[in-house]
């Protein structure tokens, strides 16, 4: 028998996974956007975990949503990375600093 | 108790594959642990039928974000060791946000009851009930301005990503259709008027 407890551990693990991700992979853009979308993984349980043990269907139509955005999300990211690294060579956050002033 | 045993085993299967996404020294390798990581969140939410999200996760996400960022990992030529320098000046601070981030979740989960009571099995569904019938009666009744909001959404994902990595290279031969509708014969063709020559 799964409960409800079970579920939040586990996504509250995988949340700070990602957010440890963050931390070691400051450097790297790419790995960025791959925690961001751990992130909303683990938010998504919640939600599908709530939903199913609350018997309301609308948490479930709530992940639909997050994984639209996260969707769009990720394309624009990526989209940007690439115009980024045709610019200046370099996904490196350190050396991307030309708005600081 | 079989699901019980499944649950533990795609749980330690999720929690290994989003541990290899953080600290695999290639991203490649990153992309694809983060693709098991999604398959097996699939698994989870088929074990708490919630059926439609998890056929959605895994056309949607392992079958074109993932493969996107696949193909911008292998497109980009990044220097791994220049990126990966650095790597543990920080990790004690992400560890220590770990342990203190799952400190917390254990005591909201194990101390606050939610309002529900979090130690029960969920209620047994019906036999005939339809997880993606029921999802689609509220999504296009109750949702459905939120519903056509998304897809605005990602049509301004589709705009803006195709304008963001458009390219403009100088010297390119391109047909320009407004030229060539606009032009007139005389721009083309000079007649010329020879006149004949006399034969000895």
């Amino acid at each position: 028998m799964i409960t409800l407890q079970h579920m939040l551990v586990l996504s509250g693990l995988l949340f700070a996974l990602s957010v440890a991700g963050m931390f070691i992979n400051r450097k790297n853009v790419i790995l960025l956007l791959m925690c961001i979308e751990l992130l909303l993984l683990s938010a998504n349980f919640n939600f599908v975990a709530f939903s199913r043990y609350l018997g309301n269907i609308e948490g479930q139509v709530f992940v639909f949503f997050i994984l639209t955005v996260a969707a769009a999300e990720s394309a624009i990211g990526l989209a940007i990375l690439v115009v980024l690294f045709r610019e200046r060579r370099t996904i490196n956050v350190e050396e991307l600093s030309s708005l600081k002033g | 108790m079989l699901v019980q045993i499944l649950f533990y085993a795609f749980s330690a299967m999720l929690i290994a594959s989003a541990f290899g996404v953080i600290t695999a020294r290639n991203p490649v390798h990153s992309a694809l642990c983060l693709v098991l990581s999604f398959f097996t969140s699939a698994a989870l939410w088929l074990l708490i039928e919630a059926e439609f999200l998890a056929i959605v996760l895994v056309l949607v996400y392992v079958g074109a974000v993932m493969v996107l960022f696949l193909f911008v990992v292998m497109m980009l030529d990044i220097n791994v060791e220049e990126v990966r320098k650095g790597f543990t000046r920080y990790a004690w601070l992400g560890w220590l946000t770990v342990l203190a981030i799952v400190f917390e979740i254990l005591g909201v989960v194990a101390v606050r009851r939610l309002g529900i009571d979090a130690t029960q099995a969920p209620r047994p569904l019906a036999s005939d009930y339809s997880n993606t019938g029921a999802l689609g009666e509220v999504l296009y009744t109750r949702y459905v301005y939120p519903f056509e909001l998304a897809a605005v959404l990602l049509l301004v994902a589709i705009v803006a990503a195709i304008v963001l990595t458009m390219r403009h290279r100088k010297g390119l031969k391109v047909q320009d259709i407004g030229k060539q509708v606009a032009t007139r014969a005389q721009d083309r063709v000079r007649v010329l008027k020879i006149p004949a020559e006399k034969r000895e």
